[in-house]
């Protein structure tokens, strides 16, 4: 009975989240596609040409997993923070809080869309890729869907920790802006951090994006940084960290229940 | 069985505002009650603790029996808000709104379905059903969030001030929907600031001001407390004479314009009177009305006795 009704709970915010990014794709699906061309273009074929080789690999083919990657992120924290904190500016958050639905329903099911689109967004990226890579090859297929999963769960996870947080519209855009952008170009994706000198590549383990990138350039080219072990062991440490503090911020009704 | 039972609800907002300083009410199953208070009285802060939009800070609040903070998954099935605000997503469509909520309570989306068509038709809503939200008028956007809080089929419906900014035709059909939805068995608690829909609809109510019930009785015996009235009389002079001197004894009489007088009329003087004296002068009563709404005086009454400061006790 219980388990039942969650299921309808945990079904109808998703539909409801893949709804929203669907009637709204020229906002949602296409600019990564736009944007992730021009990257493709730029630093792929232009400046790649005189790069040579990354990791042992055309520099193409070693910023593809990360420009996926990269589009991952930014589209799972997008989609969650724009979308929850919209319901909260709009009020109509309310019409979950006054109904049964569990805390945790109410999380999965914003990860659910975050998800989703992240997945739709990985898929397009991929197709475009193709467009400049001429041999695509898949090292580890279920590393690369383990990666993305957990990478975007994550992602939906701080997008709606910021969407609890947030008063405004511009406290949706600051954290994008001032730390997920800053971290994903640190993270890897257009270098090896073998080529940062000394202090500097003990720093850039610090940053978690780093593993996301390297875990799923492994599960794509089978070349890391870092180890495979240590790269989702951050991962799912820091989902079980995150999904823990969304779910105490909501218990509470942190910025959603005066 | 109570529908609603609170005891010593207290509300302290961040700040120090004391919302609710203790109250108790309890609301009867079936009944149709009104709860009335001034702006910021305690009205909407009651609702949405009940509604668990609002953290009390502290009393019991049960509904049919089921406690705020033991039993809250069942208090909330037996609960249908209709807030003040529209609070819809307004880019969605009519019925991908209704049916949301539903799976919200664990409706299955087909059930949903069949209950959309059913509450959206008895509120002639179902041609806008693939509209978005935002194309609707006020008073359509109002039906939404009743049809919307009946989709789980709540045994309790509780309304914050329903038919603001709704036009008279669409307010009495509204009144008429929920008086047919009150006699197949839901329970409804509404708040409002047209006293006229309190005195037609509600059966009990409790008025609240500064976060204190000052009267929780029925309508019937609030309003017998009224001691005197006012009557606007249109009357029409003999015939071919002006309305010249008018004598109506001990009434108290002012005549607005040539063809309407006021008298005020204390309870234990009755109005048979008022037409005798009239009728003995040759003046006809064309018609008949309150100045004010009766509630509307008791209610001004009671929350400016309430304000008013307490004398100390005096020692004997």
């Amino acid at each position: 009975m219980a388990s039942s009704f969650n299921f309808v709970a945990l079904q109808t915010i998703w539909i409801k989240e893949c709804t929203r990014f669907l009637r709204i794709w020229i906002q949602t699906l296409v600019p990564p596609a736009i944007t992730m061309t021009l990257y493709f273009v730029i630093f792929g074929s232009i400046v790649g040409e005189r790069i040579g080789e990354m990791g042992g690999r055309p520099y193409m083919e070693f910023i593809v997993p990360g420009l996926i990657m990269m589009s991952v992120i930014t589209n799972s924290y997008s989609n969650v923070a724009s979308s929850f904190f919209s319901a909260k500016f709009q009020r109509n958050i309310e019409e979950m809080l006054v109904a049964p639905v569990s805390t945790a329903v109410i999380i999965v099911g914003y990860i659910g869309g975050g998800l989703a689109r992240a997945l739709i967004v990985a898929v397009i990226v991929t197709l475009v890729s193709f467009l400049f890579v001429d041999n695509v090859q898949i090292h580890h297929g279920g590393i690369l869907v383990l990666t993305v999963v957990l990478t975007s769960t994550l992602f939906s996870l701080a997008g709606l920790i910021n969407g609890i947080h947030a008063k405004t519209f511009d406290d949706i855009s600051i954290v994008p802006t001032f730390i997920l952008t800053p971290l994903t170009y640190l993270g890897g994706v257009f270098f090896s951090i073998s080529l940062l000198p000394g202090i500097w590549s003990t720093v850039a383990q610090a940053n978690p994006v780093l593993y996301m990138v390297n875990a799923f350039r492994y599960g794509f080219l089978g070349i890391s940084d870092v180890g495979l072990g240590v790269s989702l062991s951050v991962i799912i440490a820091f989902n079980i960290v995150f999904f823990a503090a969304a779910y105490i911020l909501l218990q509470r009704g942190v910025g959603i229940r005066s | 069985m109570k529908a609603l039972s609170i005891r010593g609800l207290r509300k302290v907002y961040k700040g120090g505002l004391e919302a609710l300083k203790g109250i108790d009410l309890d609301v009867e199953e079936g009944d149709f009650f009104a709860l009335l208070g001034p702006n910021g009285a305690g009205k909407s802060t009651t609702i949405g603790i009940i509604a668990s939009l609002i953290n009390k800070t502290e009393g019991e609040v049960k509904v049919f029996g089921y406690d705020l903070d033991t039993q809250l998954v069942e208090l909330k099935r037996q609960i249908g808000l209709v807030p003040q605000e529209f609070n819809f997503n307004q880019f969605e469509t009519v019925r991908q709104i209704v049916v949301n909520q539903a799976g919200y309570y664990g409706v299955h989306r087909n059930l949903a379905n069949e209950r959309a068509e059913k509450y959206l038709k008895q509120l002639g809503l179902w041609e806008k059903r693939n509209e978005p939200a935002r194309s609707l008028s006020g008073g359509m956007k109002r039906r939404l969030m009743i049809a919307r809080a009946l989709l789980h089929e709540p045994k309790l419906l509780i309304l914050d001030e329903p038919t603001a900014g709704v036009d008279i035709e669409l307010r009495r059909s509204m009144w008429g929907y929920l008086e047919d939805i009150n006699r197949e068995g839901i329970t409804i608690i509404l708040t409002t600031h047209y006293l006229e829909e309190a005195e037609s609809l509600c059966r009990n109510v409790a008025i609240i001001d500064n976060g204190v019930i000052i009267k929780n009785t029925s309508i019937k015996r609030l309003l017998a407390t009224l001691n005197m009235e006012t009557f606007v009389l249109d009357v029409e002079p003999a015939e071919g004479d002006e309305l010249g001197e008018i004598e109506l004894g001990e009434f108290n009489w002012r005549q607005p314009d040539e063809l309407s007088i006021e008298v005020d009329v204390q309870k234990s003087q009755g109005l048979n009177r008022v037409f005798e004296q009239l009728s003995k002068q040759g003046i006809k009563v064309l018609s008949m009305r309150n100045k004010a709404n009766r509630l509307e005086e008791l209610f001004v009454d009671l929350v400016e006795q309430g304000r008013q400061p307490k004398q100390k006790k005096t020692g004997s």
